[in-house]
């Protein structure tokens, strides 16, 4: 390995071969909490919709060039949800263009809109919404300004679907010429007109996605496949899992090590930096060569997630209502639990990081660059203005996996190597290890059924952590505590409803009389946890649909019937219906001690998309395990950009909590993750998939949109568990439901 | 040392220990995006590779045992710009989410149409039982891998 690279030169000279810097704490007041916990921006103008409440000037959102290029910039992110089509379909049907004349630009603190966080299902109702009226604005203005041209009134215009604003006899002007004629640095007007669903071009149609032929052909579409002159591969030196540090890191040995060019050092902070990524990997190696300590509190083996209730707890009201009613006939009560899970993504937190002329630039698969773009700037300190976060895909992350740590991890490095690109990829242990865990939460309920077969009462209770650990400051990163002098760990807050966080859907969407539900928010985290794909949306659901299904079964009336007497909200009995329809339900083969069906239903965070799902599955009575057959789901997502998106997020979805709900479970000892890799957190293979999931779509033409990307994850796991009992009568309450437990269950039950 | 490694039908000398992964020689190498760093353990197949034919992961395969072999990435399955069948199947049937598996199913499924050029779901499902995918679109893979297979495959576009 050459040793002529001057900044190997530099760093090791004198003979010392630690590179140590230090940057000193600064505190930094919590930002305001947006819709999902993160930075978010503040909103000026209450008037608009979606994200343009908080940045209402158009040409913060749209571009159009003199030769009619036409130039959109969003603030949401392409995560592999597809948002990036559906978000480029909604601005092209506003601006009434083909799609292709638009070039895109997503998040990218130097040039986009801040719509904070690219999470919680909120792209389409943020950020579509921003930009379906931001392109009426430009498409009123254009027409407007045409109008004036050719002294005709405006209803006599039109646009004519190819950039072009047409008047009668023939009268046509390109949307460059007329651009160039007026100004976007005027903010939204909240009346523009939109367009008429029945002439949509574009929105509705199922355009195929714009980031899928690189992908399937090997083109540069991820962060990982970022390849910039002189760039460095670097590893982070850490102990087994977060809450571990290493007690001799051998990090003279590995700094000899090839094509090692620097170990950097702070605190309890180390990485090594070399010319090759596989140098890099093996001096990591040689360097975790140690025994580790434990540096905060053991983990809860003994517990599992009902250490949550020993903790102390902050109480939150959800629900308190009174109403009259008959006697209990029939009573179900049951504590329901899920254990911590892992995001699982399949390709480990990447990031790239350059520190240039007093810069630093990151290219960040994170759900929340304009976060890491503060919070990043307050760990290196400097001023936010000089940390530029480009958004770059990775592998899907489904919440607040390593993207936002590796992210600031890279940035410490490229500060320690300026002018040299540092790419920073965690490896498959450290992203098991080290990243924020899904939590783990403990429900409890008790509700019964009166003499007039309704829902009498409903005492309901969810212990939780905080599901919003997202960094909006330094002290968020789980490096801030291993640097000298650290920062000081961010405080864990509840999200409040209508969102809500441990309590998201812990408010019935159906009408139930004599509701007390509690939230036990838990500040202490016995395992380090964060956002995961629907939040405590999961379990909530998962709970309410199963003690549905217990308390229709006990007074022998049909799922589905009881679950129509008790609901009012006229789209989500349509979903429930069309779910049924499809899936056959009338005529669905009755349990059988093998064979058997449930069905399930939430309506995402009470706000969002509706989802119900109808399930069949067989029991193999011998070893417990279970094959799911069929599933058919129907989703109201309000006006759908792309059908086939919505599809595609629905089945993913109903895969993934399939998986959390029969397989999944994250591993410890007390000082340690003994969950590290696909052997010991198994998800779901081809062997476990289901044998047909079909997705029914509900045609809401011009309704506003509702976010569908997380709807299905509480009705597929509840599903299953219903659908459990129509087969074999074990009704099994605490995830994962494992071929063991329900093998135990059936046993106790015969 | 210096070894020859034959990659999408040309040959490469590359500098590397003997012990490198194949994997790191072809990204870093040869600036192939295809295959990817998954696991490092062989256990989730976003690595997987060709050579001679058969899937392989290219993550646990070290550069020393490739000499004389013959090794295909996804890049290597059709000219640059075009598509394979198998690709345009994808393609057609969205069959991907965030889509870092993707290259690595694409590899595994063309080693068995290659070798069983119209296999049954049961076939399909077990050979692909290597290849992990967290976004959940398992259904769509396997409908591009049967749409791939069909006899009339072109007309189903």
């Amino acid at each position: 390995m050459s040793c002529a690279d001057p900044s190997r030169r530099q760093i090791l000279a004198g003979g010392g071969l630690l590179v140590t810097f230090t940057f000193a704490a600064r505190a930094l007041g919590q930002l305001a909490g947006g819709g999902e916990g993160g930075g978010g921006s503040k909103v000026k103008r209450p008037d608009l919709l979606g994200s343009l409440k908080s940045t209402p000037r158009l040409d913060a959102w749209i571009h159009i060039a003199p030769d009619g290029r036409v130039t959109v910039f969003s603030g949401k992110v392409e995560l592999g949800q597809g948002i990036r089509t559906a978000l480029l379909q909604v601005a092209a049907e506003e601006l009434d263009l083909p799609p292709a004349r638009i070039t895109f630009f997503t998040a990218d603190t130097d040039r986009t809109p801040d719509e904070g966080l690219t999470a919680g299902s909120h792209s389409m109702q943020d950020g579509g919404s921003a930009l379906a009226n931001a392109g009426a604005n430009v498409r009123m203005l254009l027409i407007r300004a045409a109008a004036a041209q050719w002294r005709l009134p405006r209803e006599k215009l039109a646009t004519d679907g190819h950039g072009n604003v047409v008047g009668p006899g023939g009268l046509n002007a390109g949307y460059g010429s007329l651009a160039a004629t007026l100004s976007l640095r005027v903010e939204a007007r909240p009346d523009a007109l939109r367009r008429d669903p029945a002439s949509y071009r574009t929105l509705g149609r199922n355009l195929p996605r714009v980031d899928i032929p690189d992908k399937l052909t090997g083109g540069q579409s991820y962060v990982q496949d970022m390849r910039t002159p002189g760039m460095l591969h670097a590893r982070v030196i850490r102990g087994p899992s977060y809450g571990t540090r290493l007690v001799r890191p051998k990090l003279a040995e590995a700094g000899r090590m090839p094509g090692v060019v620097a170990i950097v050092q702070d605190g309890n902070f180390a990485a090594v930096v070399a010319e090759r990524e596989w140098q890099a990997i093996q001096a990591m190696r040689v360097a975790q060569a140690s025994d580790y300590v434990r540096t905060i509190p053991g983990l809860p083996v003994e517990d599992g997630p009902h250490r949550l209730q020993k903790l102390e707890k902050r109480e939150i009201q959800v629900l308190d209502t009174h109403d009259p009613a008959p006697g209990a006939i029939h009573r179900s009560q049951g504590s329901y639990s899920r254990p911590w899970y892992s995001h699982a993504s399949i390709g480990p937190s990447c990031a790239v990081a350059l520190f240039r002329d007093g810069t630093l630039t990151i290219w960040s698969h994170s759900q929340g660059v304009f976060d890491m773009h503060r919070a990043t700037a307050e760990l290196v300190r400097l001023p936010p203005e000089k940390v530029r976060v480009i958004h770059t895909p990775g592998s899907g992350c489904y919440g607040q996996n390593g993207a936002d740590d590796v992210t600031a991890e890279a940035g410490l490095l490229a500060m320690a190597l300026p002018g040299r690109p540092v790419r920073l990829q965690w490896m498959r242990e450290q992203e098991f290890g080290w990243e924020p865990c899904g939590c783990a939460m403990v429900t409890k309920v008790d509700a019964a059924v009166g003499a007039d077969r309704k829902i009498s009462y409903w005492n309901y209770e969810v212990w939780s952590n905080s599901h919003n650990m997202r960094p909006v400051e330094a002290g968020g990163y789980a490096v801030a505590q291993e640097l000298l002098p650290g920062f000081a760990k961010q405080t864990p807050k509840p999200i409040s409803m209508p969102e809500g966080d441990g309590d998201r859907n812990a408010n019935p969407l159906y009408v139930f009389r004599n509701m007390n539900v509690r939230y036990h928010f838990i500040p202490e985290m016995p395992m380090r946890v964060s956002a995961l794909r629907s939040l405590g949306a999961h379990l909530n659901i998962f709970t309410l649909e199963s003690t549905l299904d217990d308390l229709a079964r006990g007074i022998g009336e049909d799922p589905l019937a009881f679950r129509l007497a008790h609901m009012e909200d006229v789209r989500a009995r349509e979903v429930m219906i069309r779910a049924a329809h499809e899936f056959g339900w009338a005529n669905r083969p009755r349990g059988d001690g093998r064979r058997g069906c449930g069905m399930a239903f939430g309506r995402y965070k009470n706000i969002g998309a509706y989802c119900a799902i109808a399930m069949e599955i067989e029991v193999e009575r011998e070893t417990g395990v279970i094959t799911v057959h069929r599933v058919h789901a129907a989703v109201d997502a309000g006006q759908p950009a792309t059908p086939d998106g919505i599809r595609n997020q629905v089945e993913g979805g109903i895969i993934q909590s399939l998986s959390w709900a029969m397989f999944e479970s994250v591993t410890y000892d007390d000082s340690k993750r003994t969950s590290f890799d696909w052997g010991s957190y198994p998800i779901s293979r081809f062997s476990d998939i289901p044998g047909e999931i079909a997705v029914h779509i509900m045609q809401r033409s011009g309704t506003p949109f509702l976010g569908a990307g997380e709807t299905s994850q509480g009705p597929a796991s509840a599903a299953l568990a219903n659908a459990i009992a129509d087969a074999t009568g074990v009704r099994l309450r605490d995830m994962p439901l494992t071929p063991d437990k329900l093998k135990a269950a059936i046993g106790l039950a015969g | 040392m210096t070894i020859t490694i034959n990659v999408n039908g040309s040959g490469h000398q590359v500098e590397a220990s003997p012990e490198t992964p194949l994997l790191y020689v072809l990204r870093e190498d040869l600036r192939l995006n295809g295959p990817k760093y998954g696991c490092g353990l062989g256990q989730c197949g976003a690595c997987t590779v060709q050579i001679d034919g058969k899937a392989a992961f290219s993550c646990v395969t070290p550069i020393a045992a490739i000499a004389g072999r013959s090794v295909v990435t996804v890049e290597g399955l059709a000219p640059k710009g075009e598509m394979n069948m198998l690709q345009q199947a994808f393609l057609t049937e969205q069959a991907a989410q965030c889509g870092y598996c993707i290259a690595g199913m694409i590899m595994r499924a063309q080693a068995l149409l290659d070798e069983i050029p119209q296999p049954d779901e049961k076939t399909i499902r077990r050979h692909m039982q290597p290849n992990l995918c967290r976004c959940g679109t398992h259904m769509r893979i396997l409908r591009a891998i049967r749409r791939a297979a069909a006899p009339n495959a072109s007309h189903l576009a």
